[in-house]
């Protein structure tokens, strides 16, 4: 059955068939070789109407002819095309920006900027690319912002081109003329990463000086590569001690990166269990709808993102208290109608909450979709910080992280500083002597279970930046919630915090040798030693109340 | 022992019968039953309520055109509910209590799995309609969706050839698919020329994986080695949304590390924010981009039936399409639902597919499918940059496995068997029992 | 006769085993006797869905034992029930042979796919019937005895109890989907050729299958019944009531708990065992915490401590899923929630209990501990 395969031809999309290879010839002396020999030269108005072509080889020609030919519109349309909002019309294959609208596209014709008006989604297409396409268009967008005013934007289009031998003569005439002092280095470590190419020895030696102990993962491979085979032995041995540098700082970065992932993992643990220490450790509720808490409020999170499209930058900023509230009343309307009924009966709990988790499921599949939905990272919270080269924190578990530490905060605020958490004590410690000093603990249930859900609501909107958000997401973390809770102390939010980061970090240094999963079900068993070692948990709560 | 107890349970009794009984009375003779086995609930909901409706809609339109053999299509339809017992259990339901003439369903291979013996037992028809790892032909069985030879090879020879990929690293769910899917790139790739240092298989992860930071970091320092690398996803499911905001957010982007995943379509991409996603990969044998008056067809009928401009259509779908139409061809040819016409009639028949051409039904009960790369674009939709020029064969037994590279499936006589040696010229012992 | 000892005011007790008599007359006339035509006639799949819910109700049974009886409520039940299946799946795959699909004569298939040249160790003796019967019994038995030895005897009780069983089936399900573990990973076992020499697809195995889960049913439910009327029954009994009473009495709690929550494993384990060759597949999902707890559910359903009552619920809510999940499959989990809610809201007994009320026999203990 194979043997069809290897004889069929392989076709490119667009003006007939081409093999494979010649595609790939034509593509890179479209891309690389800035004027092929003997092709004619277009202007800017002919390269713009071709970018309409289905075929890529046409666009990337059509691209280098806008790049190299100077006119000021250049930037502009090729920065388009890489952010998506060049388009063409059907009609006349006019090429347009396009930008989303209430009904459906308003658009601009992108030779003279005239407005068009709008048309709907399926009179215009997109000017589609490929990854080629794409680096073609950062490659010549980068040695356009070499001269930006934006000192900013030059370092950046200096890392974009770092490694890039093509590119070491674009940035060397660019050093003179070069003011600001952090483009600067950047420069002299993108020219002394060429210079490791030199033909003279001394250049080379001169270079690993200058590179020192970069992280920069081309500085490692080209030296690992000169330490096994530079012709000059000074050179070697150089390189060799550089790489040991290298090589030092790259462990420590790894550990780093190794702890901040746990303390990530850790994070995410807090925020499911915290929820859940508060009814179950502090009311004796096993809530098995506690997942389903935080689904809702995943779901609160999607639904703020669609009522307000053009500012997901503070959706989660509404969201938070959104998910809360909506959450907390889910909470409330339980504690209310169901378990309210059977305190003192834990485990009855366990299934009258089983029962309502698999209809809060049912109903988001019934209301909502039984699909997944998608929720957008706000532009704060995606990409990375980077620290150095070798270590760069995603934001979204930056900001989890400390999210999860003012979470845990704030709850504790409450249960220590405030009137009801005092009361909440009172009624979770002795329910009758409460009651006698006069506290309506049926209210002190309510507002306590509310406070649990809606924190598991907030959870909901962190979870909703990590991972998928759909109708089962609630189960994934019941169980993990339970083991945090039980493994930090019930009753105790110290314990959920600290044993929560502790799981998380423990499973983070065991994942590299031991997989995900395995890692998982040492984690799990170790758990269930600890337990029967000390039965209450990390931070055990002491009194009679336990009992 | 008490009396009242014989009274009650023989009162019991009666009423069961007389209710089995209406039951089958109730099966009218005018209509041909279609069994629709897609989980409704649990995990894998997410991905089968999609197909469950599009046999709804397949079936309606059919309907429209006035059933067939002059009687109507009527859906019957189950929720196995993602639990793999009750898959076996519900596919006996279908056939033996509703008498279904065909069942299109399932979609883990485990699934399908359970589902085997009870349709091979009761000879029932089973449309299956999603990518899987092969090695497996079944007489009752037709698998509509891609093999590995229909996906992972043209995708690692297309990443090869255009993009110059030196290094490689297989990610993949914990299951059968994935790990048959990489042992076979990983043969091919060998045959290639590929160095063994330049390989690598992650560890497997289990089913909604979400927390992908250390893989990740794996793939960063992996590809950081100065030759060009690619991730092989044969991830599952909800795990991708998780696995794809991690790369995105660790500045992994498709020009330094192109991913190409064969179980993320447009159904899964609509869970996840793509903007940091562009430009990564999959291999799929249909797209909802592709331009072809078919394929507008189907999208406008399917918008039309579920009333949301919004969804979006896959490939699983358009293998439920061929499916479904090759079946209406089959039974219009032997001019009876019968099991044994159905198989006999139905090799060889042809079908238009979604994308200007046509899938023929092979001897292997496998389907010839064109193959499309396609990159993922901003707006959860792939541009295709890649296809073949003709329709692959869907290859049962993989070559590139020692054990099954001389095993072929041939459901015409005289051989008749889903596991054939054609070196020993030998029909496998489970081939000679029936 | 000792049954009739045995049974004795147990009128729930008497009737279960009146209709399982009943129903291996029944069952295997009306299927293999009566034409296929008749409207009288039983379907195989109504009888492998009986066996099933036989096999349920089995399970169910155990955990009444130790969730009713001595008030430990378990959600680590359906890893027992697992292991029992498991044990017998390996059975099952050795007697493949070579009509798998790679026609390897020792190594079942997905061990041929993982290149793997021998059978594991754990794996040997499986190709015995009477070895891996055994087995079924003794895994299960010697994990909840491991583990119930560490628990009680660090005095783990009540919710943490039910949370480390929850731990437990949850790690081993994750465990047995590692293809690495030797149990065919996500897929399990399957594909299934005979049993015993008998065709698993054959009309007399199921019923005989059937049989033997309604003999198995029969017996655990007389054994069971015989337990909580023993002495160790009533010592039980107290525990739940009042263990740190009994302790200061001078009961071994621990020996008396942990020799009751064994034998229910054990039941468990058998349970499985007849399970799997009925359904024809086992995989981890099986050991799955939402199975532990939804088996709770059914015993809580038909009310617990009366061990009547957990065949009830089991049967009753299978069969309700099996409907519900035919008849609106787009809403069953709004009616199954809803049932749960429900039942554990107004009916604190369960059906038993409902029973009991309206026989106006004298009531039994309302407070059921934990």
């Amino acid at each position: 059955m194979f043997r069809g395969y290897l004889s069929m031809r392989a076709v490119a999309l667009g003006r007939g068939p081409l093999v494979a290879a010649g595609f790939l010839c034509v593509l890179i002396l479209a891309t690389l070789v800035p004027r092929p020999a003997g092709a004619r030269t277009i202007g800017y108005e002919e390269a713009l109407g071709r970018l309409s072509d289905r075929s890529f080889r046409v666009k990337a020609a059509a691209i280098e002819a806008i790049a190299t030919g100077g006119d000021e519109r250049a930037r502009s349309l090729l920065e388009g095309l890489l952010k998506g909002e060049v388009f063409y019309r059907k009609s006349d294959r006019r090429i347009l920006y396009a930008r989303k609208s209430q009904t459906g596209y308003r658009i601009r014709d992108a030779s003279n900027g005239a407005d068009l008006g709008e048309v709907g989604k399926r009179e215009i297409k997109k000017v589609g690319l490929n990854n080629r396409l794409r680096r073609q268009l950062r490659g010549a967008l980068a040695g356009m912002a070499l001269n930006d005013p934006d000192p900013r934007v030059r370092r950046a289009a200096v890392r974009e081109m770092m490694g890039d031998g093509k590119a070491a003569v674009r940035l060397r005439a660019r050093l003179p003329l070069e003011q600001d002092e952090g483009v600067r280095a950047d420069l002299g470590l993108a020219i002394a990463l060429d210079d490791l190419h030199a033909a003279t020895a001394n250049t080379r030696l001169a270079a690993i000086a200058t590179l020192g102990a970069s992280l920069e993962p081309e500085v490692h491979n080209r030296l690992a590569a000169m330490a096994e085979a530079d012709p000059d032995p000074a050179v070697t041995a150089a390189a060799r001690a550089a790489l040991f540098g290298i090589e030092l700082r790259r462990t420590l970065n790894a550990w780093a990166e190794t702890l901040f992932f746990g303390l990530s993992l850790g994070s995410v643990l807090v925020l499911a269990a915290i929820g859940l220490a508060i009814t179950f450790g502090v009311m004796g509720v096993i809530n098995m709808a506690h997942g389903e808490l935080v689904m809702l409020g995943a779901y609160t999170t999607y639904l703020v993102q669609q009522a307000m499209p053009d500012a997901i930058g503070y959706s989660l900023l509404v969201a938070v208290p959104a998910a809360f509230v909506v959450s907390g009343l889910f909470g409330v309307a339980i504690e209310r109608l169901v378990i309210r009924f059977l305190y003192g009966r834990p485990l009855e709990t366990l299934l009258a909450t089983f029962g309502i988790s698999l209809m809060l499921q049912q109903l988001v599949r019934t209301t909502i979709s039984a699909q997944n939905v998608a929720v957008e990272n706000p532009a704060w919270m995606s990409g990375s910080l980077r620290i150095n080269p070798a270590l760069a924190l995603t934001y979204n578990r930056l900001y989890i992280f400390l999210f999860a530490i003012l979470v845990f905060l704030g709850l504790l605020l409450i249960l220590k500083r405030t009137t009801l958490g005092l009361q909440v004590r009172a009624v979770s410690q002795n329910r009758a002597m409460a009651r006698a000093m006069g506290i309506r603990s049926a209210r002190v249930d309510m507002l306590t279970f509310g406070l649990g859900a809606g924190t598991a609501g907030v959870a909901g909107v962190a979870l909703s930046q990590l991972t998928n958000v759909g109708p089962n997401m609630g189960q994934a973390y019941i169980i993990d919630s339970f083991m945090v809770v039980v493994f930090g102390g019930v009753g105790n939010l110290w314990g959920t915090f600290i044993g929560g980061l502790t799981l998380g970090i423990a499973n983070k240094f065991m994942e590299p040798w031991a997989g995900a999963v395995l890692a998982k079900i040492l984690v799990l068993i170790f758990i269930i030693l600890f337990i029967q070692r000390r039965p209450r948990g990390l931070f055990p709560q002491r009194g009679r109340a336990v009992e | 022992m008490h009396k009242s107890g014989f009274f009650k349970t023989l009162l019991i009794g009666l009423s069961a019968g007389i209710g089995l009984c209406l039951a089958g009375a109730l099966a009218a003779a005018d209509t041909i039953k279609v069994g629709i086995l897609h989980s409704l609930s649990g995990t894998m909901a997410i991905s089968e309520t999609t197909l469950k409706d599009t046999m709804r809609m397949l079936i309606e339109e059919q309907n429209k055109k006035g059933g067939i053999l002059g009687k109507r299509l009527e859906a019957v339809v189950v929720d196995p509910a993602s639990d793999w017992p009750l898959f076996a259990e519900k596919a006996r339901e279908l056939i033996e209590k509703e008498k279904v003439a065909v069942i299109f369903g399932c979609w883990t291979s485990v699934s399908r799995k359970s589902v085997l013996p009870v349709v091979e037992e009761l000879n029932g028809l089973l449309f299956y309609p999603v990518q899987y790892e092969g090695e497996e032909s079944s007489k009752n069985v037709f698998y509509t969706g891609a093999t590995p030879n229909q996906q992972a090879i043209p995708a690692v020879d297309y990443l090869m050839n255009e993009l110059d990929i030196e290094r490689w690293v297989l990610v993949g769910t914990d299951y059968v698919y994935p790990r048959t899917t990489n042992k076979i790139l990983e043969a091919y790739l060998k045959q290639k020329g590929v160095a063994k240092q330049d390989i690598l298989i992650d560890k497997y992860t289990p089913f909604s994986h979400s927390d992908w930071q250390s893989t990740i970091a794996n793939i960063k320092k992996f590809g950081s080695q100065g030759k060009k690398t690619a991730v092989v996803s044969t991830i599952n499911g909800d795990a991708n949304v998780s696995f794809y905001k991690e790369l995105g957010n660790q500045g992994i982007s498709a020009e330094d590390i192109p991913v190409v995943a064969f179980s993320v379509g447009e159904e899964e991409l609509s869970g996840i924010d793509t903007k940091p996603l562009v430009g990564h990969l999959a291999a799929w044998n249909y797209f909802m981009s592709v331009e072809d008056p078919a394929n507008e067809a189907f999208i406008q009928s399917w918008h039309d039936f579920i009333g949301d401009d919004e969804r979006v259509t896959n490939d699983p779908m358009e293998a439920h399409y061929i499916g479904f139409n090759l079946w209406v061809r089959a039974v219009e040819k032997a001019g009876s639902t019968d099991t044994d016409k159905v198989v006999a009639a139905i090799v060889g028949l042809e079908t238009p597919n979604l994308t200007g051409g046509t899938s023929v039904m092979l001897k292997n009960h496998h389907v010839t499918k064109p193959v499309l790369i396609g990159e993922i674009q901003d707006d959860g939709q792939f541009e295709v940059v890649w296809r073949t020029g003709t329709e692959i064969p869907g290859d049962a037994w993989s070559d590139f496995l020692p054990g099954s590279k001389d095993i072929v499936a041939d459901w015409t006589q005289p051989i008749f068997c889903g596991n054939y040696n054609t070196k020993t010229k030998t029909k496998a012992k489970a081939c000679l029992e029936r | 006769m000792g049954v009739s000892r045995v049974l004795k005011g147990d009128r729930g007790g008497q009737l279960l085993l009146a209709v399982l008599a009943l129903a291996a007359v029944l069952v295997p006339l009306l299927n293999l006797a009566v034409p296929a035509s008749s409207p009288w006639h039983l379907s195989t799949y109504t009888v492998t869905l009986l066996g099933k819910y036989l096999t349920y109700a089995l399970l169910a049974v155990a955990v009444d034992l130790v969730w009713g009886y001595l008030g430990i409520l378990s959600l680590g039940h359906g890893a027992f029930f697992a292991l029992g299946g498991y044990a017998m799946g390996m059975y099952l795959m050795r007697q493949i042979g070579e009509r798998g699909v790679y026609g390897h004569p020792e190594l079942p298939d997905f061990m041929v796919f993982l290149d793997w040249s021998e059978l594991p160790w754990f794996w040997h003796g499986f190709d015995l019937f009477w070895f891996a019967a055994l087995m079924a019994l003794l895994a299960p038995g010697l994990l909840a005895f491991l583990f119930g030895y560490l628990a009680f005897r660090s005095r783990v009780t009540g919710v943490y109890f039910s949370i480390m069983t929850q731990a437990l089936t949850y790690a081993l399900m994750l465990a047995f989907f590692r293809n690495e573990m030797g149990f065919g990973g996500n897929n399990g076992l399957t594909d299934f050729k005979d049993i015993l020499g008998f065709d698993l697809q054959g009309d007399g195995t199921r019923i005989g299958l059937f049989l033997a889960s309604a003999l198995a049913l029969a017996l655990a439910y007389l054994a069971c019944r015989y337990l909580v009327q023993s002495r160790l029954g009533r010592v039980a009994v107290a525990i739940r009531d009042a263990e740190s009473r009994t302790r200061s009495i001078g009961y071994r709690v621990e020996w008396a708990k942990l020799f009751v929550f064994t034998c229910s494993a054990m039941l468990a384990g058998l349970a499985g065992a007849l399970y799997v060759p009925q359904v024809g597949i086992i995989n981890p999902g099986e050991f799955s915490p939402l199975n532990s707890i939804e088996l709770v559910i059914w015993v809580a359903i038909g009310g617990r401590a009366t061990l009547y009552g957990a065949v009830v619920g089991a049967i009753l809510v299978n069969y309700a899923k099996t409907t519900f999940t035919g008849v609106m499959p787009e809403a069953w989990l709004f009616a199954l929630g809803g049932l749960f809610v429900l039942v554990t809201l107004f009916l604190p007994q369960g059906i038993a209990g409902l029973f009991a009320r309206f026989r106006r026999s004298p009531p039994r203990p309302t407070e059921v501990g934990v």
